[in-house]
């Protein structure tokens, strides 16, 4: 028995077995196996919930669809499948509104959200900086819901009186697309503050020094140098955003609206396809009629416009990275 | 004009374009542009504030501890926030316990053992795919997996599997009393016969003046009466025909039963909320385990432990803190969760407090919609007193997270 | 088990447990423990959500649970077997008792309050009074759908007309329907529609050439965010919903009789069969509360005693299960 003992890391597991090394290496080793497969089990759960969504959502819009025609849904300009006889299940009413109130929330949120990123990385001073910071990290951590109950108390009447004011009649209703859009917005303002915040603070000094060096005021440098640089980061932000906005479901559901029309009037009460989805649950509808498979096609949907959105965000985010890294 | 020399003629394009040549403009539009800026970013803070004003001024009257304890009522004045509250906590624990150690395993799997191959790659886009789902999508899943579990174990109100409780069927005696006799499924009919062997409660008389129900069920000889003849009512006495079949049947559940499918209950709420935390979780924990520095790794390793142990003893501990903080703000995002819950299909007019994981549940967030989408100004009170509960919660938890940070932050060289 | 025995099951258990509770008063109320899962219309919840937290406090130990899937949806789960009782603001459809029938699910038909169907307008319209039906029809058939007030009746402002109506699992919604679109019209489709009486509420609120419809109660409890429109009746008179024009029949033709419908399995639980009880002696009162009427003490009687008896089916179906019309007073026996 040779009395010398290396490490048992520099031999080959067959050496140890045959040299009849301790139990705890073997132990150890089989350890490492079982760990290392529970960790990729856990990784592939991950793959196993993007199956799952993929596969029930199309399961039961296949279903949907055998009850309606695909060219009715996808190219039909009326969504109204709660009249009984006479409805429609076109699904353009749904995205328009969707795509509205998203509108209104990007209009609001980000101009405001990239400027407030620059004012924070480029001109705050450290003590506002600790003031601003935690109070965008307390917007960004508010439920939806009380986005909601600010939408539907505080918005829509400001609007209403907004409304009176500069047109002298009631433009804005109890439900506009424009109350939840601006909810919306301020819900996703810390998403772009904070992201577009990470991207120009990623920007090399060297590149800010240069612009100083040729005489840049602070306002040449960010403007022209620093957010042209960031612009990939920027946009990733922006994607993010936009997706989160999409999703968003109780400030809708709270303030938009129950109408599905097609219109662009930010005063306009519009359904967007989560309300749809949540007035479909809510009525606690069985799992046979029509009305309840539609609000799976509608997910489906929506799912479909989500991944695309976060895809190319992803792809964004990817090049930027490499570009500094 | 093709000049030799660029920079007059440069910048005589640029005056020429309104751009100012002098720096005092220049100065002058720096100095109005960081004002612009201030301004706007102020906005943020100004949308905060009305927030958070709009809310105090309308919940703040309503806020008592009677306010806690209560259950919900269509009386505004009476009504309370107690089973939303417990059925907030009940279910973001469980997402807490399921979705902590499969996020952060699959984070170490992802930063510490994953080849960067296209595998890995495609499991990364995954996972940043899976966060921009909107959680109503999220609630689908829920649904289809964990409340009907596609169908498999037949419905909800007769589940397929029940383990841990104990069936019984249930009769009412002459009196109205409920009589239990134990039997091995919901299927099972039992005969019974005079003489057979029935379970009557015990019940006692509280101090108020209440009934106490105890969990003493005491057995009682049954008699069974031809349906015609006379009798007076007494306990254990039942009619003939009352025998023939069981009214109702009953589980025992104790708090560790469980049912499949899960149908709408706790466990059920607490795994769907899992599914819209768990990215946000991966990817904090991602964070954490990137921000331990390469050295630490590097030590470990020329110690003589290998990747498994360098992980568990060294990465992972060092990473803790910011783990444990991007944990509790993904649960923090769990309970403010109200549209996978909706889709669920929980029941607004809940009087209980959940007491086993099979019982059903409403949340916070789901309560204060159902307030606010009433038109009446009470209601607009209520909803704003239980945001501010709601919002109590969550800056708990978020205090917890910033004191973890600060009292587990050891500086890593 | 044929329904003979059924019902002298029920009677048998009725006489002794009514003997019983007679005798015992609040004392037996509070033994009795169990849950019950009401859900259906949205125009019968108020009163079913007063009842049940009154019974709550006679009976602590009753769990009562109140859904408002809509009429159409209450069914839809009472014949799935998912509730003990359905609340309903129409008469059981011929195609609903089948469905419940094949799935082996008896009913009994249960009388509750008279409601008169209000229509409203915002606060800010000064224009539309009373309409008669003949207006209702052009404003809500899908024929003629107008856009505007003035296109109604010339008189009327040119104004944008905003439409909240309850969807088709409602039974306010189907009740409507019949009155103004009868078999053959069809209701238009763009109007903001919502199962949620509540959400109509807010809308007609906030909307100025709004208008909506739904049961009296939510009327009544948003008085000052809403003007109820006088109908001309059939006798052309302008009137308006209350208590006395619901019950005196003069409001009409929006006045309609609201239902619960009871699993007849469900009804030999002593819980349940003490809560419908203490429903039909209490339903007058909390009508009125809410904002409904009570119905003639007559038909509280007639229910009780059908319930007693156990009587399965509905007086509103013939033996085809063809629809029955009438005033309920010369149907329900």
């Amino acid at each position: 028995m040779p009395t010398a003992s290396p490490q048992p890391e520099n031999q080959t597991l067959a050496e140890l077995c045959g040299r009849g090394r301790p139990r705890r290496v073997i132990l150890r080793l089989f350890q490492e196996g079982t760990v290392r497969g529970l960790l990729v089990g856990c990784a592939m759960f991950s793959i196993l919930i993007t199956t799952l969504i993929i596969g029930i959502l199309a399961y039961e819009t296949a279903r949907f669809l055998q009850e309606v025609s695909v060219v009715d849904f996808l190219t039909g300009l009326e969504w109204n499948p709660l009249l009984g006889a006479d409805r429609h299940f076109g699904i353009w009413p749904l995205i328009v509104g969707t795509l509205l109130v998203t509108l209104v929330a990007a209009v609001f949120a980000l101009p405001i959200g990239l400027v407030t990123a620059i004012f924070l990385s480029e001109y705050a001073p450290p003590w506002l900086r600790a003031i601003l910071k935690p109070i965008l990290e307390v917007l960004a951590g508010i439920p939806t819901v009380v986005y909601g109950f600010f939408a539907l108390i505080v918005i829509t009447p400001a609007l209403q009186g907004l409304g009176r004011l500069v047109t002298g009649e009631n433009t804005f209703g109890a439900y506009s697309a424009g109350a939840a859009g601006i909810a919306v917005g301020i819900m996703i303002l810390p998403i772009v503050t904070s992201l577009s915040e990470d991207a120009i603070r990623a920007v090399p000094k060297g590149l800010r020094d240069g612009a100083f060096a040729l005489g840049s005021t602070k306002f040449d440098t960010s403007v022209k140098v620093v957010v042209p640089a960031a612009l990939s980061g920027i946009m990733a932000s922006y994607l993010l955003a936009i997706t989160r906005a999409v999703g968003e479901t109780m400030i809708v559901a709270l303030a938009a609206g129950g109408l599905a029309q097609m219109t662009v009037l930010p005063w306009e009460q519009v359904q967007t396809m989560t309300a749809y989805m949540v007035q479909i649950f809510l009525g606690d509808a069985p799992a046979t009629g029509v009305e309840y498979k539609s609000s799976f096609a509608v997910a489906g949907v929506l799912f479909l416009m989500t991944f695309l959105l976060t895809f190319a965000g992803y792809r964004i985010l990817l090049r930027f990275r490499e570009e500094y890294e | 004009m093709n000049d030799a020399r660029p920079n007059s003629n440069h910048f005589q394009k640029l005056i020429d374009r309104g751009v100012p040549r002098t720096s005092a403009a220049r100065v002058r539009i720096d100095r109005a542009f960081s004002i612009i800026c201030l301004g706007i970013t102020l906005i943020a803070v100004l949308a905060l504030a009305l927030l958070l004003a709009s809310i105090l001024i309308e919940g703040f009257p309503g806020l008592s501890w009677s306010f806690i304890e209560r259950y919900a009522s269509r009386i505004p004045e009476q009504a309370g926030i107690k089973a939303p509250l417990f059925g907030s906590i009940w279910v973001a624990s469980i997402c807490a316990i399921v979705a902590l150690p499969v996020g952060v395993a699959t984070a170490v799997y992802l930063e510490e053992f994953a080849a960067k191959n296209r595998v890995t790659n495609f499991l990364r886009i995954n996972i940043s795919n899976l966060a921009g789902v909107p959680s109503i999508v999220y609630g689908i899943l829920g649904l289809t997996l964990f409340v009907r579990m596609f169908g498999l174990f037949g419905p909800i109100q007769n589940p397929a599997f029940e383990i841990g409780g104990e069936t019984f069927a249930i009769y009412y005696d002459s009196t109205g009393e409920p009589l239990r006799v134990p039997v091995t499924s919901r299927n099972e009919t039992p005969s019974l016969t005079t003489g057979s062997i029935g379970y009557i409660q015990d019940v006692l008389d509280g101090p108020d003046g209440e009934l106490i129900f105890t969990n003493n069920w005491t057995p009682i000889p049954l008699t069974i009466v031809n349906g015609d003849t006379k009798f007076t009512p007494a306990y254990g006495v039942i009619s003939a025909v009352d025998v023939v079949e069981p009214i109702d049947y009953e589980i025992q559940k104790p708090w560790y039963y469980v049912q499949f499918p899960f149908g709408q209950t706790v466990l059920a709420g607490g795994l769907t909320l899992m599914l819209v935390v768990l990215p946000v979780v991966i990817i904090s924990s991602q964070e954490a385990l990137r921000s331990v520095p390469r050295s630490l790794r590097a030590g470990s390793m020329a110690m003589g432990a290998t990747r498994l142990q360098t992980v568990f003893r060294v990465t992972l501990p060092a990473s803790i803190p910011m783990i444990m903080t991007g944990a509790i703000l993904a649960m923090s995002r769990a309970i403010g969760e109200a549209a996978p819950i909706l889709v669920l299909g929980v029941a607004l007019f809940i009087t209980d407090v959940p007491q086993s994981l099979m019982d059903a549940f409403t949340v916070l967030p789901m309560q204060i919609y159902n307030w606010t989408s009433r038109p009446q100004e009470e209601f607009r009170a209520l909803a704003a007193t239980g945001i501010i509960v709601l919002l109590v919660v969550l800056l708990a938890f978020n205090a917890i997270a910033v004191l973890i940070r600060q009292k587990f932050s050891r500086p890593l060289q | 088990m044929q329904l003979g025995r059924r019902i002298v099951t029920t009677a048998g258990i009725a006489a002794m447990t009514t003997a019983l509770l007679g005798a015992g008063g609040t004392q037996d109320l509070r033994r009795l423990r169990g849950s019950i899962t009401i859900d259906g219309s949205s125009t019968v919840y108020p009163i079913t959500e007063a009842i049940a937290e009154s019974f709550k406090k006679a009976a602590p130990n009753v769990k009562v649970t109140v859904g408002v899937s809509g009429t159409g949806g209450g069914f839809k789960r009472f014949a799935a077997n998912e509730i003990e009782i359905s609340d309903a603001s129409r008469p059981i459809k011929g195609s609903e008792s089948k469905a419940c029938l094949e799935a082996g699910v008896e009913y009994i038909e249960i009388p509750v309050a008279y409601d008169g169907l209000t229509i409203v307008v915002n606060k800010g319209n000064y224009w539309a009074d009373s309409m008669t039906v003949e207006d209702l029809k052009k404003i809500f058939l899908s024929d003629s759908a107008p856009k505007t007030w003035n296109a109604v009746r010339p008189e009327w402002p040119d104004r944008a007309i905003k439409i909240y109506s309850p969807g088709t699992d409602s039974g306010t919604f189907d009740y409507f329907k019949e009155v103004v679109a009868g078999k053959k019209g069809t209701i238009r489709s763009d109007m903001s529609v919502s199962e949620d009486d509540n959400v109509l509420v807010r809308g007609v609120a906030g909307d100025e050439g709004a208008i909506g419809f739904f049961g009296a109660a939510y009327y009544f409890e948003n008085k000052e965010s809403l003007k109820a429109v006088s109908i001309r009746n059939n006798a052309g008179n302008d009137v308006l919903p209350s208590a006395t024009t619901i019950e005196d029949g003069s409001y009409n033709p929006f006045s309609r009789p609201l239902f619960i419908y009871v699993k007849a399995r469900s009804a030999r639980k002593p819980y349940v069969r003490a809560f419908v009880e203490f429903y039909l002696k209490n339903a007058a009162s909390a009508a009125r509360e809410v904002g409904y009427v009570g119905l003639p003490d007559a038909i509280y009687q007639r229910a009780s005693k059908a319930f007693q008896a156990g009587r399965t089916g509905s007086s509103y179906l013939d033996e085809n299960g063809k629809k029955k019309t009438g005033p309920i007073t010369d149907l329900y026996k």
